[in-house]
């Protein structure tokens, strides 16, 4: 229906877009709205930089340092690598597992429209002025005390789009527990699709914590709560323990996919199987429960006492175990290999020494008496950047070289990307392993400026010319992205030629319901089993040619969300106005509207008809050659 | 799906909340939802446990003198009566006994009604002696850990109310049958983490 392609008008366009369930359409929707706010974040990161270049530097004030720190934090963290991560997931994993859809098209629509709104409503704060400023951690003391509506405008942003990631969680997990393909079995996954698996169910729950915890913080600050104020009788490490219940299985969230991508990769590039498969499933399964054991080393100097440090100590290093095991099987599925270095085999091969040095770093604040040495200081900072960029950006730009055929049709230009890859890797390790010294040295983390005499002025200014390679680096790839797109040359199933997961069996970008015929998965590594048989047609089908069963478009997700947006607002501002509280029952009555509306309504989808299949398949085939 | 087809008890399948992909996948989701909820809840009762008794200095309240076990007994056997009324529905449901799945629903949404009252007036009351959201941390606490609770109770009502109208003409389809039985089930979740509420909360805030 929404696929056929024809020339319509902006209006019906706008209208498709906001309206759709394709998965691939909401993937492509993910990666534009993260790769929005990537730039905002980025932004935000450059000014830090250009503050902090030199000592007693006053380019920004220490009130506005505050708000960029924590909506650099905020912004990175749940509107940029998570919805980037989610682009990928959605406009791949249906096709490893040779599904035609998301088991919740409906939900995947509406989990995007609260990233986006939530995304939307948090920066808003940038406009009246009042911004968060409590640190993206806001730890509860603080936060409580920050004046103007800057933390309201953190605890519902979030909430809205914690929301979304919820249900975007669930998604993932049905759609791969019930809808793999004849003969995909768990054990037959891509591990992309594995690794996204063990992130959606950590998603599950990880996230109920946040949501909890956020409602505390606006109960305390909008409804006169008193979850966190001592003196009420409240407790403000609750929030701490809350925060990182949430806070450290979301770094493995937005790890485990970033394996995941590499793993591919690998595989690819090297043109071999990926090496301990089994092992590498397992050890993704392993630090998946690992998370959620660990989150109190983020609090050793609260005072928790030895007993408990030591034991969140022990279990914090155990996750080095299982970590290792992937990087030995990452350089095991090298060693050997008809290697071909292509842009995201670039990216690949530099994130194993990167991320390891990140992973190091961990383990030594993850004994629990060097950490009272490190907390708070530089070393932190560069630290979870060396995880983070070296881990989870570099992926998000590996993917997107290595998927853009796939979700676009068309080819980034390797050369651009290979310089994109020279600035941005040479200035992240620029920027952040000088921060490792800063921190020795006694630099805090979060500070506004620092004096001169003490050491810190050389290694500062090295920090903000690696951030700025960085930035020419994501320059040259916007760059990239925009002459590929006016370019537009189109590529056929399997761009890179060594495709060997189900994805490559199929046109880019596919057609709207994936596969004519529901193909059958005859081994690990799908299609490169069928290029090793010599089959013709790269998919051995399951079914034959019927009717397909696909999913209406809908408004009602972004009208439900909209709905929520509009109560934000009421929430915070029904203490000083007389209009807030109703506008806050009005928007919640409005998107239970729109929830008793879909519910009540019978959409029982379309059939895409076999005579279409058929006609498309033949074009396709027409088109081809 | 075709809603026109017609099924007798015969050919209705054995399992018709599952019987199509989409049922399957609402069946699985559903059930993955209600794990997110235990988490959610999980956190309340965790907070609620580290809260109870706190308040600014002088603060009178305790949960010795507050609660009144009789009151939360009678709205316990509600609930509890409920979730059995509800197993019944969902008998009925597989037996494709449409007239008696939904009269067994509505006096499960009868009953849920009586236990939503009652925690009405235990507020109030509550409220009434000046125990407040807003007075102390526990209190701030125990309403939203019970509160929630009532919440969901009473989206559960609107939900089985909007399923026994909308359906009332109908009848029985492998579509709404799915929509019936993950209602049932998280009525047993709600009934559950009342169990919970009422260990934990209650019968812990007498005795210990």
């Amino acid at each position: 229906m929404s696929s056929v392609a024809q020339k319509r008008g902006f209006g019906a366009t706008l209208w498709d877009w906001l309206t759709t369930v394709d998965h691939k359409k909401i993937g492509i929707l993910y990666l534009l709205g993260g790769l929005f706010f990537f730039v905002l974040g980025g932004i935000e990161a450059m000014i830090i930089r250009l503050q902090l270049m030199t000592p007693n530097n006053d380019l920004v004030s220490a009130g506005l340092f505050n708000d960029l720190i924590t909506m650099h934090g905020t912004t990175m963290i749940f509107l940029a690598a998570m919805p980037i991560l989610f682009g990928f997931m959605n406009a791949i994993v249906p096709l490893q597992i040779g599904a035609r859809d998301v088991a919740f098209p409906f939900i995947n629509s509406l989990g995007f429209w609260m990233f986006a709104f939530g995304g939307l409503f948090l920066n808003i704060s940038w406009l009246f002025g009042e911004v968060p400023d409590a640190g993206w951690t806001s730890y509860a003391s603080l936060s409580l005390h920050s004046p103007g509506h800057g933390i309201d405008f953190y605890a519902i942003g979030l909430q809205i789009a914690g929301g979304g990631t919820l249900m975007a969680g669930i998604n993932f997990l049905v759609t791969i527990i019930n809808m793999r393909a004849p003969g995909m079995t768990y054990m037959r996954m891509p591990l992309f699709t594995w690794t996204t698996f063990v992130a959606s169910a950590m998603i599950l729950f990880a996230f109920p914590p946040l949501t909890i915890g956020l409602f505390f913080l606006t109960f305390d600050r909008m409804f006169s709560g008193n979850f966190f104020d001592h003196t009420m009788g409240g407790n403000t490490i609750i929030w701490e323990h809350i925060f990182w219940i949430f806070g450290h299985p979301e770094v493995y969230i937005l790890i485990l996919p970033a394996f995941g991508i590499f793993s591919e990769i690998f595989a690819t590039f090297s043109r071999k199987r990926l090496f301990g498969y089994t092992a590498m499933v397992f050890a993704t399964v392993l630090i998946g429960f690992l998370g959620f054991m660990v989150w109190a080393h983020h609090m050793f100097t609260v005072g928790l006492g030895p007993t408990a440090n030591a034991i969140f100590a022990v279990a914090t290093m155990a996750i080095a175990v299982p970590t290792g095991v992937k990087i030995f099987n990452w350089l095991l599925t090298i060693w050997g290999g008809s290697i071909k270095v292509t842009t995201p085999m670039l990216y690949a091969l530099g994130f194993i020494p990167s991320f390891v040095m990140g992973g190091v770093t961990g383990v030594m604040q993850g004994a629990a008496p060097l950490d009272y040495q490190l907390h708070d200081t530089y070393f932190i900072v560069a630290h979870f950047h060396y995880v983070i960029v070296g881990g989870v950006v570099l992926a998000i730009f590996a993917a997107l070289h290595y998927w853009w055929p796939k979700m676009f049709g068309t080819m980034l230009h390797e050369g651009l990307g290979k310089i994109t890859f020279v600035f941005f890797f040479i200035g992240f390790h620029m920027t952040f392993l000088i921060q490792h010294w800063l921190g020795f040295w006694g630099m805090p983390r979060r500070v506004w400026t620092f004096m001169d005499g003490q050491g810190w002025n050389m290694a500062n200014m090295i920090s903000t010319i690696g951030a700025l390679l960085m930035a020419i680096g994501f320059t040259v790839m916007v760059i990239n992205i925009v002459m590929t797109t006016i370019k537009n040359e189109r590529v056929g199933n399997d761009p890179w030629g060594d495709g060997r997961t189900l994805e490559w069996a199929i046109p880019s970008p596919p057609v709207f319901y994936n596969f004519a015929q529901t193909p059958l998965i005859r081994g690990l590594d799908t299609l490169w089993v069928e290029k090793m048989d010599g089959s013709k047609e790269m998919i051995t089908p399951a079914e034959p040619v019927t009717d397909i069963h696909m999913p209406n478009g809908s408004i009602i997700p972004l009208l439900m969300t909209l709905g929520l947006f509009i109560a934000g607002f009421g929430a915070m501002f029904h203490q000083e106005t007389s209009w807030g509280l109703p506008v806050l029952i009005f928007g919640l009555a409005f998107t239970f509207v729109m929830m008793a509306a879909r519910s009540l309504k019978d959409d029982l989808g379309f059939y895409v008809t076999k005579e279409q299949i058929l006609e498309d398949m033949k074009n396709e085939k027409g088109g081809r050659n | 799906m075709d809603l026109n087809k017609k099924f007798t008890p015969e050919t209705w399948p054995a399992h018709p909340e599952k019987a199509t992909l989409e049922a399957k996948n609402k069946f699985v989701g559903f059930w993955l939802f209600l794990g997110g909820e235990t988490i959610l809840f999980a956190t309340l009762f965790a907070t609620y446990m580290a809260l109870k008794n706190k308040g600014p200095s002088g603060f009178g309240f305790t949960t010795q003198e507050l609660y009144t076990l009789p009151l939360v007994f009678v709205m316990t056997m509600l609930l509890l009566t409920s979730s059995l009324t509800s197993v019944y529905a969902m008998y009925h449901l597989k037996s494709f006994n449409f007239k008696k799945m939904q009269l067994w629903l509505a006096l499960t949404a009868f009953l849920g009604l009586g236990f939503l009252m009652l925690e009405v007036y235990e507020f109030s009351h509550y409220v009434q002696e000046g125990f407040t959201f807003n007075n102390s941390a526990f209190s701030s606490s125990f309403f939203t850990l019970v509160g929630t609770h009532g919440f969901h109770v009473a989206i559960g009502l609107v939900w089985v109310t909007l399923l026994i109208f909308r359906n009332s003409k109908r009848g029985l389809n492998l579509y709404n049958a799915t929509k019936y039985y993950t209602f049932s089930l998280y009525w047993h979740f709600i009934d559950v983490v009342w169990v919970f509420i009422f260990t934990v909360v209650y019968l812990m805030g007498v005795i210990g």
